[in-house]
């Protein structure tokens, strides 16, 4: 089977509109959550709800990367994912090296369209309005795929994967294995995900799942998730085509693991998610010593980060408490589908520059889970082993392992 | 040129994102590269601006903006003298 390594680096995040962006926010620790604004269809831009802040992505014009036609086709998720994409594939010089039937486009997006749809949905319900044409078009969840293929003209297996809060991890993890089993030689994979519409932060405040005060991932006084949008791409391809062009090389994925917890739409179980990670360290090849890093799901809430920790303990035993652990969602938010793809972003410049993120606006860890969470500035590190987790909604876990590029 | 010829080709400039001095009444949809979904996103916007509705059997046989003006003034003519159904928005 193929080694599969990272070429190329893409993303449009709240810390970042690009990889160097991105980077200097992750490792200053500078957050992208700020206070709610501007939130369409609301009367005044304020979805009134519990919560104040979210991660949003302000400096983002569409109209400076995409024709007319193309924005009102695709709703922003899409725009996010093309810009992310092309990002990757410029700095891979993806097409200039694979043929186009030979790369795949796996993205993850659980929500898809949804601020358009909802705009329509919301002229429907209050004037019987006609819906517009093209809301089709930009709502369904395989637009990003779909328009990301025809934006780069790439012809090879392309789809969107919806796993809810792992969707880009599962994204990630399934190109891994088809570039590793030669089905392509090449891949772009990742997620994209727009989903602050008035809806969304309303549905979200019913939950009482999120942040009333600020994300901080495995803190004593934790109390919630801050919701949030981007894109991440990576850039994958077999060791043999990277090494045969002299490629640049950011980092290598070794393995993937995936299960379900078959047992509560909301409660995370485990179990299930230390399924997934030794199924991610079976894969790889690797055994638990060989790890060095965690990115966690890590979102902040009571029930996420205790189970998580649990499993951590479930795979890693006496380990478990001397592996450094790192939140990032509390720098970039929950971007729901991408959350995984930029979190595997952090990973890779994690180990590439050989300092682990740390989980920002930790003051006060939760000692009681027994783990070593990253705080107050990134760690320096030796070349290692990482595990990035994405734990979903519906009991749904993946976990990718990477290893350091040397 | 009249106010529904104007506001016609502003409506196909802004969603061609081209300038509105280089649409002319006999400027073909093959000449602006206008596809099917170009079609249908414009004829929306169209109805919205002037509260009309396109009927499906005459989208096929539009092919220059002239056909888009003389089209709505028609629709509007027929609405005027209760022949045709206002917009449901």
């Amino acid at each position: 089977m193929n080694r599969v390594v990272i070429t190329g680096l893409g993303c449009v995040t709240p810390i970042g509109s690009t990889v160097p962006e991105f980077r200097d926010s992750l490792f200053a620790g500078r957050t992208g959550i700020s206070p709610i604004r501007d939130v369409p269809d609301t009367p005044d831009g304020d979805p009134g709800v519990r919560y104040k802040q979210a991660a949003q992505i302000f400096d983002f014009d569409p109209a400076e990367h995409l024709d007319s036609g193309i924005i009102s086709a695709t709703n922003r998720n899409t725009h996010f994912g093309i810009v992310a994409a092309r990002q990757a594939a410029a700095q891979a010089e993806l097409l200039k090296h694979h043929a186009p039937g030979d790369i795949a486009i796996i993205m993850g997006c659980a929500c898809g369209g949804r601020s358009s749809e909802e705009h329509e949905v919301k002229g429907l319900y209050t004037r019987n309005a006609r819906a517009h044409p093209l809301t089709i078009v930009r709502t369904m969840s395989s637009a990003g795929a779909s328009n990301i293929s025809i934006d780069l003209r790439i012809t090879g297996p392309t789809l969107d994967i919806s796993t809810a809060c792992a969707s880009s991890t599962h994204a990630i993890g399934l190109a891994f294995h088809m570039v590793r089993s030669g089905m392509s030689t090449a891949a772009i994979c990742g997620g994209h995900e727009a989903p602050l519409s008035w809806g969304f932060y309303r549905a979200w405040d019913s939950m009482r799942v999120v942040s009333p005060t600020q994300c901080r991932p495995y803190a004593a006084d934790r109390d919630g998730m801050t919701l949030g949008e981007g894109a991440a791409m990576l850039v994958i391809e077999t060791l043999e085509s990277a090494q045969a062009r002299n490629a640049t090389i950011f980092g290598e994925i070794v393995g993937f693991g995936m299960s379900a917890d078959a047992n509560h739409i909301t409660q995370p179980q485990a179990e299930g998610a230390a399924a997934a990670m030794r199924k991610a360290l079976a894969d790889a090849n690797v055994s638990p010593e060989d790890v060095g890093y965690i990115n966690a799901h890590g979102t902040g809430t009571q029930a996420n980060d205790a189970t998580e920790a649990a499993a951590i303990h479930q795979v890693f035993g006496m380990r478990a408490s001397q592996i450094p652990l790192s939140s990032t969602k509390s720098l970039h938010g929950h971007a729901i589908g991408a959350s995984g793809a930029l979190e595997a972003l952090a990973t890779v410049l994690g180990l590439q520059e050989r300092r682990l993120p740390h989980t920002a606006g930790v003051t006060n860890p939760d000692t009681s889970l027994n783990i070593d969470i990253i705080v107050n500035g990134p760690r320096a590190t030796g070349p290692t082993v990482a595990l990035s987790n994405s734990l979903a909604f519906g009991g749904l876990n993946a976990v990718i392992a990477l290893r350091t590029w040397q | 040129m009249d106010d529904i010829a104007k506001r016609s080709i502003e409506i196909i400039a802004k969603a061609k994102n081209i300038p509105t001095d280089t649409i002319h009444l006999d400027t073909t949809f093959e000449e602006l590269n206008i596809d099917s979904l170009d079609k249908i996103n414009i004829s929306f916007e169209v109805e919205e601006a002037f509260n009309i509705e396109i009927p499906d059997e005459a989208l096929g046989s539009l092919k220059t903006v002239g056909d888009v003006v003389n089209g709505v003034k028609q629709l509007i003519e027929a609405k005027a003298a209760g022949t045709l159904p206002a917009a449901t928005s």
